[in-house]
Formats: structure tokens, sequence, C-alpha cells
């Protein structure tokens, strides 16, 4: 093998360590069970990836602004909490809302999304005219989110009980899934994750606003200068994100069948994670979809299948957080100077 | 040792990158005690050669010797323990750290018991005080270095080399931001060196510069070794045909502009702030190049950036072809027609991160959006590739990182955003800073062409052949007042020199 061969396969390496190391995880669990390599298996990090992608995007939107956002998780409980509550069964004997007719499957989650994008908004409006940093924003933020969330959470009659008995056209979103040919099958949630992240993939790449928000991250000065509404854009970006939040929350309560205000909390920390190891930068401007979806397959793959292979679940964590830091400093090599 | 002819010997040196091979075979010898100038084009492969010194860049072959011994240099801490540092054109300071710290950073002088060790505030404001005084600087130590001039941050980072005992010390271009009395300071101080035995490696694309402070004069092209030839025997004529490989009869493109009516009027404008712009009036005319002199501290970008609603203004008013516009933010200028080139081309210009076509088109993207808010990527990448074409952007492909370019190529990129937003008004601040000949003569030909075409252009420059030789009038400024407005065609460089130092009584 001669010199421009290694090299042009090392570059290769580099380039596309994300990916690579995806591969690796799932040939290294099925070299160790090779069971693992079934069809469900697929179906199933995928199901339990759906809402984790969703939230990483909407995470990914406020990192390449250069931003981050902790309000992600507690945003996740709050509408999971707020289309649960209007989403229970008539006969259910503690209802949220004892009185409340069935309502159209829409107007519970439309509102539930509402609610995220309003959180977001907030969020957006305190950075860009309060130029309060992101960090300490959205840390407010979260804190709120969750007093508000448990205060409702705590109205009579509910009295803090988690939210149950929900009705079947709503779990079904979470649960039901497109069957094809009897063996095979597609969650709806799966579907519903897929089309996200290609409407956000649309708005990175083909909008205004998406490329704004590259500018934003890359040079807030120059973005500024360049006669890009920063404060305007960012409000958008953050109302996004936060709607992205309020979908994943909808989606979990109709997974689970239930809701507590402790829903999605710490969600915003698998969120970065998932992106800054899908090659997300931390410091604004670089970013893509297909990144954060295979940072999220990756922490997918390690959650489902080292429990899959019977690995303790402490030494999970320790493989994860090395995971974290091995893939980023790996992906940075893209970045850092050529010697 | 001392008896070495030569203190820093870095011989055939060569390196690659893919694609690219930035030094050939270059050879670089320095005189103990004397001024070295190193010149080239952007491009040329200077910074290379410096980042083979400091380690940055391994060198593929090639030796460096320092007074005659080889050695190995991996990294700019390397470098400095064997005596070589250097200032860089764009100072890292910390800004909220005072001149003591910033001097003796990473190496505090410790005093204390055994392994508890404090920070010897005594020794340190002692060991300051006294090398500021070697080298006649009168900075007072305790100040913090974000409040000094970028001169004065110089000054303390030449004096932190000279406290490393550094024997050889290259200067990046270090006259780029002084004033001319902040110059003669320069001067100075380097002359002190050189007489101390420190070698100066001073790059430079200041001809007049060169010429008056350098002993000896290397000049590279292309990655390769032109030659190394006494700064006595040389001429900026000789030097630039030497630079450019190519006879350049012009410094300056043939102008066939022809200044119309007027298109902004502005007047009595002055800044909320005490030492800013203060009851400027003045007009430009379509198809006009006006040329805006004076030192630092005039206060021109200010002026100019509160035109494009940068800044805000307490006092004046602005008209745009007879009407009064009041522009609040860059937004509202840009709707006004007004496109700004900025001073600070990584600060306020490149996104470094992103593409030549993200760069050339983020200013203008309303321009590219179907009847969906979709962008039409392939009309932008056709205007991207038609303008790199066009300016003659050095660039693999407009996919590229503009992050990569060098410095003249990223401005041309930088004007290309701008004047795909079609502007009547475009100010250009120092629009040819850090650029080397050849490209300057080509950024000069797009602005007289754009001034032909009816645009009306505002010039800041502090490099005066650029002013005499680029406007059609001169408006000149001194500590925020206007002081005079000359005939770019007949002044002189002493007539602005006089109103730019024009002290108000």
């Amino acid at each position: 093998m001669n010199a421009m061969n290694t090299s042009s396969i090392k570059n290769f390496f580099t380039q596309n360590a994300i990916y690579v190391v995806l591969v690796v995880l799932i040939i290294g669990i099925a070299v160790s069970d090779p069971s693992f390599l079934a069809v469900t298996t697929l179906r199933d990090i995928l199901l339990q990836s759906s809402t984790r992608a969703i939230i990483a995007l909407g995470a990914a939107f406020i990192l390449i602004t250069g931003g981050v956002d902790l309000s992600a998780g507690r945003v996740v409980g709050l509408t999971a909490v707020i289309s649960a509550s209007m989403l229970q069964l008539s006969e259910y004997p503690q209802r949220f809302f004892p009185n409340l007719p069935e309502l159209p499957l829409i107007v519970p989650i439309a509102l539930a999304i509402l609610a995220g994008l309003i959180v977001g908004l907030i969020n957006g409006v305190i950075v860009a005219k309060l130029s309060v940093p992101p960090f300490i924003a959205t840390l407010g933020t979260m804190v709120i989110v969750y007093g508000v969330n448990s205060i409702y959470f705590d109205t009579e009659p509910n009295q803090s009980q988690p939210i149950g008995g929900l009705r079947k056209d709503f779990t079904e979103l979470g649960s039901g899934y497109f069957g094809l040919d009897g063996k095979y099958s597609i969650p709806y949630i799966v579907v519903i994750a897929i089309a996200v992240a290609g409407l956000v993939w649309v708005i990175f790449n083909k909008t205004q606003l998406g490329k704004n928000m590259y500018a934003i991250g890359g040079n807030i000065q120059a973005a500024k200068v360049s006669g890009i509404r920063v404060g305007r854009n960012l409000i958008y970006i953050y109302s996004i994100a936060g709607a992205l939040y309020g979908l994943a929350g909808v989606l979990e309560a109709a997974r689970t069948g239930g809701a507590t205000n402790n829903y999605g909390n710490m969600y915003e920390l698998d969120a970065i994670a998932a992106c800054v190891v899908g090659g997300v930068s931390t410091a604004g401007g670089i970013g893509t979809v297909p990144g954060v979806m295979a940072g999220v397959m990756i922490f997918g793959v390690i959650n489902y299948g080292l429990t899959y292979i019977g690995v303790n679940p402490y030494w999970q964590l320790i493989i994860k957080g090395l995971i974290i830091v091995a893939a980023v400093a790996f992906d940075i090599r893209k970045y850092l100077a050529k010697k | 040792m001392a008896d070495h002819p030569f203190i820093l010997e870095m011989n055939h040196i060569s390196k690659a990158f893919p694609g690219v091979q930035a030094l050939d075979n270059v050879t670089l010898k320095v005189r103990p005690g004397t001024v070295h100038a190193l010149m080239g084009e952007n491009g040329a492969g200077k910074s290379t050669l410096m980042k083979c010194l400091f380690g940055i860049y391994k060198p593929d072959g090639g030796d460096i010797r320092l007074d005659g011994e080889t050695v190995a240099i991996a990294s700019s801490k390397d470098a400095l323990a064997h005596g070589v540092s250097m200032i860089h054109q764009e100072l890292h300071p910390v800004p909220f750290r005072n001149v003591m710290d910033n001097v003796w950073l990473g190496r505090y002088p410790l005093k204390g018991i055994g392994p508890i060790k404090f920070v010897d505030e005594k020794k340190m404001l002692a060991d300051t005080k006294a090398l500021l005084a070697e080298l006649d600087m009168t900075i007072d130590p305790h100040v913090k270095v974000g409040t000094l001039s970028v001169s004065n941050v110089q000054s303390i980072e030449i004096a932190k080399a000279v406290s490393y005992s550094a024997r050889v010390i290259v200067m990046d271009e270090p006259t780029s931001s002084l004033t001319g009395n902040e110059v003669e300071q320069l001067f100075k101080i380097i002359n002190k060196l050189r007489a101390r035995g420190v070698s100066i490696i001073y790059i430079s694309h200041k001809m007049e510069e060169i010429l008056r402070i350098s002993d000896d004069v290397t000049i590279m092209r292309d990655g390769k070794l032109i030659g190394t030839w006494p700064a006595e025997e040389m001429t900026t004529d000789l030097i630039i045909t030497r630079m450019v490989g190519r006879d350049l009869t012009q410094r300056f493109p043939e102008r066939s502009n022809v200044p119309g009516d007027v298109r902004l009027r502005v007047e009595k404008l002055t800044s909320p702030q005490q030492h800013s712009f203060k009851d400027v009036t003045f007009e430009l005319r379509k198809g006009e190049i006006l040329g805006v002199g004076g030192l630092v501290g005039a206060q021109r970008t200010e002026l100019i950036e509160a035109l494009f609603g940068m800044r805000t203004i307490a006092a004046g008013s602005i008209e745009i072809d007879g009407k009064r516009v009041s522009i609040k933010s860059p937004v509202e200028a840009k709707k006004h027609g007004i496109a700004l080139l900025t001073e600070e081309r990584r600060v306020t210009g490149i996104f470094p991160v992103l593409s030549v076509l993200e760069n050339t088109s983020i200013a203008s993207l309303s321009q590219y959006r179907n009847g969906f808010g979709l962008l039409n990527e392939r009309r932008a990448r056709m205007d991207a590739e038609h303008n790199v074409e066009r300016f003659r952007v050095k660039t693999p492909s407009v996919k590229t990182l503009i992050g990569n370019l060098s410095g003249g190529n990223q401005q041309k990129v930088l004007l290309a955003r701008w004047l795909l937003t079609d502007p009547d008004i475009l100010m250009l601040d120092e629009p040819t800073r850090g650029i080397d000949v050849g490209a300057k003569y080509e950024i000069y030909t797009i602005i007289a062409e754009l001034a032909k075409q009816g645009k009306s252009i505002i010039m800041i420059s502090s490099e005066m052949p650029e002013l005499l030789g680029m406007s059609d009038r001169i408006m000149v400024m001194c500590e925020g007042r206007l002081s005079g407005v000359v005939d770019g065609r007949a002044a002189t460089e002493e007539d602005i020199m006089r109103l730019a130092a024009q002290r108000e009584r």
C-alpha cells in the first residue's frame, strides 16, 4: 500500500469518525452475541431513539448558533404532562380534568407543542434582547419550567399523582406501527422522527434561517455587520427548538402511556452529548443533521446493545462517558491545524 | 559561539501540504544584531516558513541551526527556550489582567516555604519596571492591558520577548495598526534591540519601512527563495519586481470614473461619545472615490460605522439622494444601499468555519429565496463562482472553507459579498491592509471599475500612496473632526500629514 493510499484512508476515517464508531460498536456487540443482528433489535433501537432524536435536533439548532439549551428536558416534562392531562379516558377514575369532554387528538397535542414553543420563545427573547448568555438564560427557564409544571401537576384533584389512563388513540401514536408484510413493521413514532429530521435538514440547508444560524454561530459580529437580524433569528431558532422539545414530550407521554412532572429530567444532557458526538461544535457554526442522527443512534445502540449482551448498567455509564470524550477527540481532528 | 556568522540558519526547508508545495528548498540566514526583512506576496510561504521555525509545522526536509548548532524545535515553547520569539500581527494579550501579569504569564516568580508557593508580586513589579526601563517604555505595570493602545500592547509583547532573553524576534506586520508616531517609537525599540545583538525577522508589506529599518532583505515567491540582498542595494521597484516576478510599472490602475450628482450628504454628524467624531460634514458624489485620511484615533472607523448603523449618533443628519434618512442598524443601512467592508476582516468579516459560497451569499440570501422560503442554491453557487472568477480568488472551489484562504483572497470574497447586495454606496475600511502587492492591485482595479459604474465609494486608508493613488478627493480627519478636504490628484503626502496632525486649539 503506498503513502497516498494510507493518507486517504486515514483521511476517510477522520472525516467520518462518527459513522465508523457506530459501525464498530454494532460489530463489537454482534460479535459478542450474533442474535443482536435482528430486525426487531433495529426496530427497538429506533423506537427508543426517536424522541431522543427530536430533542437532539432541537438542541442542535441552539448549539450551532453557539448557544446551549438546558431547558430541553424540563420542556419535555411540561409538554408530556400537558398533553397527558387532556387526553385521559373518560371512564378513568382519577382524571386530571374530571369534566373535560373528549377533545380532538390534535388539540391537546397542539397546545403542548405551543407550550414548548413559548418556552423557546422566552429563551430566545432573554438571550437576544436581554443579552443573557444562553447557558444562564436556559438554566433559569429550566428551573422555572419545572416549577410551573410541578404546580400544574399538583393542582386539585390530581395532587401530583402520575397521570395514567390515556386514550387509546393517543397511546397508539406512541406504540402503533405500520405493518409491512406481517414480520416487518415501522413504528409511527420512528416515521415521525424521520419526518422531523427531514424537515430540520431542509431548514438547515435550504432556508435563509438555516444559513443565518450557521453564520451567527460562525461569527456573530460578522453576522451583525452583514445585515443579519441576529436577535430575530435567534428568537425564531429558540422557538423552533422549543416546539421540537414540545413534540418530543407529547411522544414520550404517548409512548409510555403516562406522564409525571419528572419526565424528561436530564434529557438535555443526553441531547447535547448526542449532538457533540455527532460532530456539532459547541463553539457554534458547525453541525449536520446526519451527524446528529448518528450521534443519537450511537447512544441508542449503546443503551440497547450493552443491556442486550448483559453489561452491568454502571459499566454502561462509564462506557458512555468514554465514548462522548473519545468521539469528540476524534472528530475535532478534522478542524485542528494539520501538521 | 558568538563568532558564528549567522545566529539563525534555516537550511533547505521544504514542506508540502496535500496538493501544494508550500515551501520548496528555502534557505534563510540571519546575521546577529540585524534586522532581516522577509518579503513576499501572501501565499509566498513566509508564514509557513515561520511556522516551521516555531514547530507549528514539521518541515519535510531541511534543518534549523542556531549559532551553527542544529536544533529540534517542536513547539513555540521550545523556540522560546532557544531564544526565538514572535510578535504576532494580531496580539492576544489577556485583557483583564495587568501589564506585569501579562509579561510573566506562565512563569510567575514564586516565593514560599516548601511546596506552598505564592506569586512574588514584589519581585514581579521590580522586574517589570526594570525591563520596561531598559527598553525606554513608559507603561504602568499595574494597568490592565485591555485599556492600552495597540502600540503599547505590542511594546509589552516585545518586552516579554526580551525577558525571555530572545536572540531572534520575529515581527509579523508589526506596524499594520500603528500610527506614524507609534511606528517611530517601534523603530526606536528595534534599534535598541539591534544594538543589543538581537536579530529581528521583520515581515511587512510596507516598502518604505523595510528600506528604512532593515539590513538584509530576503524575498520569497510561490514557496521558493528568490534571494537575499543587502537592504541598501534594494529599491521599492526592485523589491516589487522580485516579489511578483513581473514588472509592476504601475501600483495603481488608471481610473476613468466621472463623479456626478451628490448621492450622500452628511451634515454635522456628531457622536454621543465625548472623544469621538464631531460636527463632520461632507458630500459624496455618484461615481466618486472619496478617500478618508487621518491617524489612528482620528475616529474615521467610528464615523463610517455610524453611517452603517453600528453606532448611534447624537446630532446631525444623513441625506441619501436628497432624502433625509435615519440608519439605526446594518439592516437599515443595507436597505438604503450602503455596504461596509470592515477593517478587521477576522473579527467582523469572515465566517471562518463556513465555505466561500456561504461567505459570499450571506448578506444577500433573500434574493435567492423562492415562493416556499427555500433557497435556490444553484443560483447562489453560480453567483459565487462568477465572483470567484471575476475577482480571481485563489480557491480550489467555492465549497472550500474561507478560513483556509489567504488574507487577500478572503478580502476579495468579502468584497463579492457586498457587491451581491448591489450597493450604491460602498464604504471600505482599510481595504488592502495585510494584503500582498499583487492582490492589492487587483482590489484597486475592482474599486476603480465600481466607481466607473457609478457606485460611490468611501475608502479609509492609512497608506498615503493608496489614498493619493486612488481617491478623487481626500477628506482628512483629526481627533474626530474634519480637518480638511483635498483634491486627490493634486495633493501631496505632506498636505495630508499636515491636516492629519492638525491639533485642535
